[in-house]
């Protein structure tokens, strides 16, 4: 397999860099660039960004944050929050994105996903899915950052998403996220069972036990962090080090 | 070191990430759209992703095959990016066969879709893999001549390129068994199946490299 993949994950409001609890509870963090910087200089493998208001108000207000991240920024950087239409897609990348997560607009139209697979690659096509339990086995997918019900069934849309041409699951667990009490396992090896294209795990990662369970227990090929690394609880290189410490093959710097 | 690089833009795939990367690097960027602007090249870049025959054809429609060919056999440096790279090879087996530039001998086939161990793996190879020096094989004075053996760099593809000859072979990478090859070289031709672009401070560091050829 490839290496294990550790992406920093800035979720942005407006200008800033903001954290929250459950997706809700926006807390600012900072400038968005000069943490991007830094962690690209740490050895970030790649950026997720995301525009956690974008769906409210119908449009992405990423471009200029990722234009200026692009000048100084050279690994893959992925963009998300928002996007509805093939335009859209073009433009981020044009702003500097490699690869376009979409969870709303893929709900509401899943043929937008064939439609960017096609047009630009399923390399470029990232399936964000915002996951709440609902019972044993069972997650239902949530958009506008786990607030608004779907009464999809996770499994059931990703293994359909793949089907229309989605290259990449960024899977975020709504119950886990900004708590610090580790990744959701269960979900995230249900998902990465059926499914060929790699997995990004989201939501909860606390300490390098977590990361070490969704490799091992959870099947994940990436994990992406934000808490963890905004509140230099761990920094990327010790975690990188802890990671290479259990025989996890991540990227040597 | 000459600054100036011509980055040729076919209409295929993203190419404002290279120029990105080049000016970061220091170069002094022109993107060719037009047969006298890759005529004029000193530094010439064929980045490009997705299909290979798409990629040829969009060449050929932009008159942009006869200048690139000139450039080659002036002897000056020409660089190759993931499809740019695979385009350099004689054919590809993607949707049938199509044939490519022919400035390296050899065909573009799939990856296979299983390790050596007969397990599936995933396609496209995504991600972070080492590059591996090829024995026998010095990487001084070549785009590598900055670079570890097994320094990672970031890798995109579904096909790859099988040089015939192995002094051709830069650099492979091993994808659960299998040899990938990652980089090509014959005189002044030069191509990355990985992304140079996106590889982090390694990836500059080639791009660098390449700008120092004369």
């Amino acid at each position: 397999m490839s290496n294990f993949r550790l992406i920093p994950r800035l979720d942005i409001k407006g200008k800033n860099l903001i954290k929250g609890v459950h997706l809700e509870g926006l807390r600012i963090i900072g400038d968005p660039q000069e943490y991007a910087v830094k962690y690209y200089e740490a050895g970030a493998d790649e950026l997720i960004y995301m525009d956690v208001v974008a769906s409210l108000y119908g449009r992405n207000n990423l471009s200029d944050i990722i234009s200026r991240a692009a000048k100084n920024v050279f690994v893959p950087i992925t963009v998300g929050g928002g996007i509805r239409s093939v335009e859209d897609v073009q433009h981020m990348l044009r702003s500097g994105a490699d690869k376009i997560a979409i969870n709303t607009a893929a709900i509401a139209r899943p043929e937008l996903i064939g439609e960017v697979s096609k047009r630009f690659g399923s390399q470029c096509m990232v399936l964000s899915v915002e996951a709440k339990k609902t019972g044993d086995g069972n997650w239902e997918a949530y958009t506008d950052n786990g607030r608004e019900r779907t009464g999809l069934n996770v499994i059931e849309w990703v293994r359909r998403g793949v089907e229309l041409g989605a290259g990449e699951i960024l899977l975020t667990s709504v119950d886990q996220e900004g708590t610090r009490k580790g990744f959701d396992l269960e979900l995230t090896r249900a998902v990465s069972e059926i499914v060929p294209v790699p997995v990004i795990a989201s939501g909860g990662m606390g300490s390098v036990q977590d990361m070490i369970d969704v490799i091992k227990k959870g099947k994940a090929d990436a994990i992406a962090m934000a808490d963890i690394l905004h509140y230099e609880r761990m920094s990327l290189s010790d975690i990188r080090e802890s990671a290479l410490a259990e025989n996890i093959h991540v990227r040597r710097i | 070191m000459s600054n100036k690089v011509t980055i040729i833009d076919y209409g295929v795939g993203n190419l404002l990430n290279v120029v990105r990367a080049f000016e970061h690097c220091g170069a002094d960027v022109t993107i060719a759209e037009s047969m006298n602007q890759v005529a004029n090249a000193e530094h010439l870049v064929l980045p490009g992703v997705g299909a290979f025959s798409n990629g040829m054809k969009e060449l050929e429609a932009r008159g942009l095959i006869d200048p690139l060919m000139r450039h080659v056999v002036s002897g000056k440096p020409l660089l190759g990016i993931c499809l740019g790279m695979q385009m350099l090879l004689d054919e590809s087996e993607e949707f049938g066969s199509w044939p490519g530039l022919g400035l390296i001998h050899g065909k573009v086939v799939e990856i296979p879709d299983t390790g050596t161990d007969g397990q599936p793996h995933k396609i496209p190879h995504i991600g972070w893999n080492e590059l591996l020096k090829p024995k026998a094989r010095k990487w001084e004075g070549s785009v590598l001549g900055s670079v570890n053996d097994k320094s990672t760099v970031y890798f995109v593809h579904s096909y790859m390129a099988v040089p015939e000859s192995e002094e051709h072979y830069l650099a492979g990478c091993d994808y659960d068994g299998r040899r990938i090859c990652a980089a090509v070289q014959r005189d002044n031709v030069v191509g990355c199946q990985f992304h140079p672009e996106k590889s982090g401070e390694v990836g500059l560091n080639i791009i660098s490299e390449f700008l120092r050829i004369n």
